[in-house]
């Protein structure tokens, strides 16, 4: 398997030429990172060639990296069932970077590039829809983002005067509970009688 | 075949109902209440009772539920319907509209999104209404208390009546919840709106 992989590597280098800023086979898995602006450019090629044929699209998502400079991957995700072939391709984003939009490769990115917008806020460009999906009407903020805090911001409650649904500030009840990892206990060292096999290794 | 020794037609035994070990009568024929109930039938041919006692008689033994399955709990609540629990024997049953249901059964997770819509769906039932929230979520956020996108219970948007724990509960405990909102009908229902 990793042998077809690596040379599918090598065939994506020797087509695609600078468009392919890394490649690497770990895990049994091939990931191919690219330029932004070459994203379509190498869909196209990764769909149509006669070697690739990968029609279908699995995912696409994104992933945050604070550190970073670029700090967004968008990661897609394709399927070649003609050649039984999986293939990852990443990009670097930033919240300013414009991802050219692959609908017009594969249709059925469309809702998937809405939802990498909607969670992280990587904004697609050619796209014909670009909303929220998942998160609430009107809501602020890209949730899967690190720097967003798990609570949020807002919080609902049915006002009886307003006689709707309204937004308040969030305001917790009960204080965020934090769980001591490192605690200095370690448990017995006696086996419990019928637990001699609890341990494998 | 010769699998049934006993040749002819297999007949299944009338069935005789738990017999009380006790006094060998079918379970629950010395209730002094039944028997003074059958007495009183067989004595005069009706029964005398208050109105609103009758009313919420009625209401107990029709409780038709708005089904709001969010979540896994909805599975529980189906099982609770299917025949194993069967809750129509108390007359408990599924409705799909909010203006013919007497009871909505909150099961799930009640996020941000869905809140005014859950309300809008209390709002269409009508009078007497009541609320069962089951399940974690539904009572206080659960799991997902913390969260930026979950409501913490189902009780910020709409009046609870009766709160059914666990993750999810059992169908036992739902069905005991539903036994459990009877009870409080009968006991403090009034035929005032």
């Amino acid at each position: 398997m990793s042998e077809a992989l690596s040379g599918l590597a090598a065939h994506l280098r020797e087509k695609l030429g600078e468009a392919v800023l890394d490649s690497v086979v770990a895990y049994g898995e091939l990931t191919v990172q690219v330029a932004p602006a070459d994203i379509v450019k190498a869909a196209t090629f990764l769909r149509d060639d006669a070697k690739c044929r990968f029609v279908s699209i699995i995912d696409v998502s994104g992933a945050d990296y604070p550190y970073r400079d670029q700090r967004f991957d968008v990661v897609y995700h394709l399927l070649s069932p003609t050649k039984n072939l999986r293939i990852r391709l990443k990009v670097h984003a930033d919240e300013e970077t414009v991802v050219p939009s692959v609908t017009g490769v594969w249709p059925g990115a469309d809702w998937f590039e809405r939802e990498t917008y909607d969670l992280y806020g990587v904004l697609f460009s050619g796209h014909p829809d670009l909303r929220r999906i998942l998160t609430d009407y009107g809501f602020e903020g890209h949730p899967l983002r690190k720097d967003f805090p798990l609570t949020g911001f807002v919080e609902v409650r049915y006002d009886d005067e307003a006689k709707r649904v309204i937004y308040e500030p969030v305001e917790l009840k009960q204080e965020f509970r934090n769980f001591d990892f490192l605690s200095p206990w370690e448990g017995t060292d006696y086996v419990l009688p019928g637990d001699e096999k609890a341990k494998t290794n | 075949m010769g699998l049934n020794p006993n040749p002819g037609t297999l007949v299944a035994p009338q069935p005789k109902g738990i017999l009380d070990p006790a006094t060998g009568k079918p379970v629950g024929s010395t209730d002094p209440f039944f028997v003074e109930v059958n007495n009183e039938l067989a004595d005069k041919g009706f029964l005398v009772t208050s109105l609103d006692a009758l009313i919420t008689w009625a209401r107990t033994g029709s409780l038709m539920y708005m089904t709001f399955g969010l979540a896994c709990c909805a599975v529980e609540m189906i099982h609770k319907a299917m025949p194993r629990y069967d809750s129509e024997r108390f007359g408990i049953a599924p409705r799909a509209s909010p203006r013919q249901s007497d009871v909505m059964i909150v099961a799930g997770t009640l996020t941000n999104k869905m809140a005014p819509a859950l309300r809008k769906v209390y709002d269409q039932m009508p009078e007497p209404r009541y609320v069962i929230s089951m399940g974690s979520c539904a009572n206080g956020g659960g799991y997902y208390h913390y969260s930026y996108s979950v409501v913490r219970g189902c009780d910020r948007i709409v009046p609870v009546d009766i709160y059914v724990p666990g993750c999810p509960p059992s169908a036992e405990a739902l069905l005991y919840g539903l036994l459990l909102l009877q009870k409080k009908i009968r006991r403090t229902g009034t035929i005032e709106r």
